[in-house]
């Protein structure tokens, strides 16, 4: 079956507080020298049939009204998988 | 006056909001999220808690049950509705109200009794307030931290549309955050649409209903506390009106 990637992360310009917690552990587990960190979501759609331009253009409403929040969040990427494991 | 409360799976603070309505002299309706039926309400209240495990974002799946179709159409054609905590995020979501809730900038969840400033009391839901009147209900949210662009802030100052503004007289808090308990922009802690019939806000009003169960009232002993009560008589006047 087809995989469609959705990456959603925070805005820039949003503050992010389970980065920034992410980023205030590492040091303490001895992993030095990282700036810092954003935490974002990764969504995997298996889809039935075949990846059309409608199919797509259909998930990415859904990107940008169910999976992210456009006052806080942006879709980064939106990606089809090959089925056979490798991206298209 | 029948004011519906609508529980959703996940839904903490229903039974307070029923009471309450009851307390403030309407009658109280239960309302269920798979329910596509407003049974006569004129008045709605989305709850607090975390509806759907707060999976996704919160309130993000609430905002696609069934009753909120009913809900949005009632909104826009000017039924008061009150949305508190868990129910302020689910109307974001909707967009019924600007803006967005993001985890506490100090990333702990937070329980006290919290002071607010009420900035307008035009609204359906505080006209029963004085202009600048201090009140004191709990505050208890993990997601509470209110943010917008910049455009919007200053739409919602400029239109007056800041209800609750956190201020300073909290029992306690992370250093940094005694007056703002989660880092929302400009203190927000409620806001209104254009119309003033949908009021968002991330403290408790149901919890501040009944003297020996609210917060603690300075100089009047404990669990006094029943500022919140004036949310739920405001909304009778506004039906009346």
């Amino acid at each position: 079956m087809p995989r469609v990637v959705v990456h959603v992360m925070p805005k820039p310009e949003i503050l992010d507080p389970q980065g920034k917690a992410v980023a205030a552990a590492l040091p303490r587990l001895g992993f030095e020298g990282i700036a810092s960190v954003r935490q974002g979501k990764r969504f995997e759609l298996e889809v039935e049939g075949e990846v059309t331009e409608e199919v797509l253009a259909s998930l990415r409403e859904a990107a940008s009204t169910l999976l992210s929040n456009p006052v806080i969040e942006d879709v980064v990427a939106l990606e089809v998988e090959d089925p056979t494991g490798g991206a298209a | 006056m029948r004011i519906g409360v609508v529980t959703f799976p996940g839904t903490l603070d229903d039974r307070d909001a029923l009471r309450a309505v009851r307390l403030g002299g309407g009658e109280a309706v239960e309302l269920w999220h798979g329910e596509d039926d407003l049974h006569d309400v004129e008045a709605v209240v989305l709850p607090g808690g975390f509806s759907y495990g707060d999976y996704l974002r919160a309130g993000a799946i609430s905002r696609f049950a069934p009753v909120m179709d009913k809900v949005i159409d009632a909104a826009r054609g000017g039924m008061p509705v009150l949305g508190i905590c868990n129910g302020f995020q689910v109307l974001c979501e909707t967009h019924l109200l600007p803006g967005a809730m993001i985890k506490n900038a100090h990333r702990s969840f937070l329980c006290r009794d919290q002071p607010l400033r009420v900035e307008n009391t035009s609204t359906a839901w505080t006209s029963d307030f004085s202009a600048d009147q201090v009140i004191r209900i709990p505050l208890k949210n993990q997601d509470g931290q209110f943010v917008a662009d910049e455009r919007t802030l200053a739409q919602l100052e400029e239109e007056g549309r800041v209800v609750f503004r956190y201020v300073a007289g909290s029992t306690h808090g992370p250093e940094g955050f005694e007056v703002n308990p989660n880092g929302s922009r400009h203190d927000i802690a409620g806001i209104t649409n254009e119309r003033g019939n949908v009021v968002g806000l991330m403290p408790h009003p149901e919890h501040a209903v009944e003297p020996g169960f609210g917060p603690d009232e300075p100089g009047q002993g404990t669990r006094t506390g029943t500022d919140g009560l004036g949310l739920f008589t405001s909304v009778l006047r506004s039906m009346v009106a």
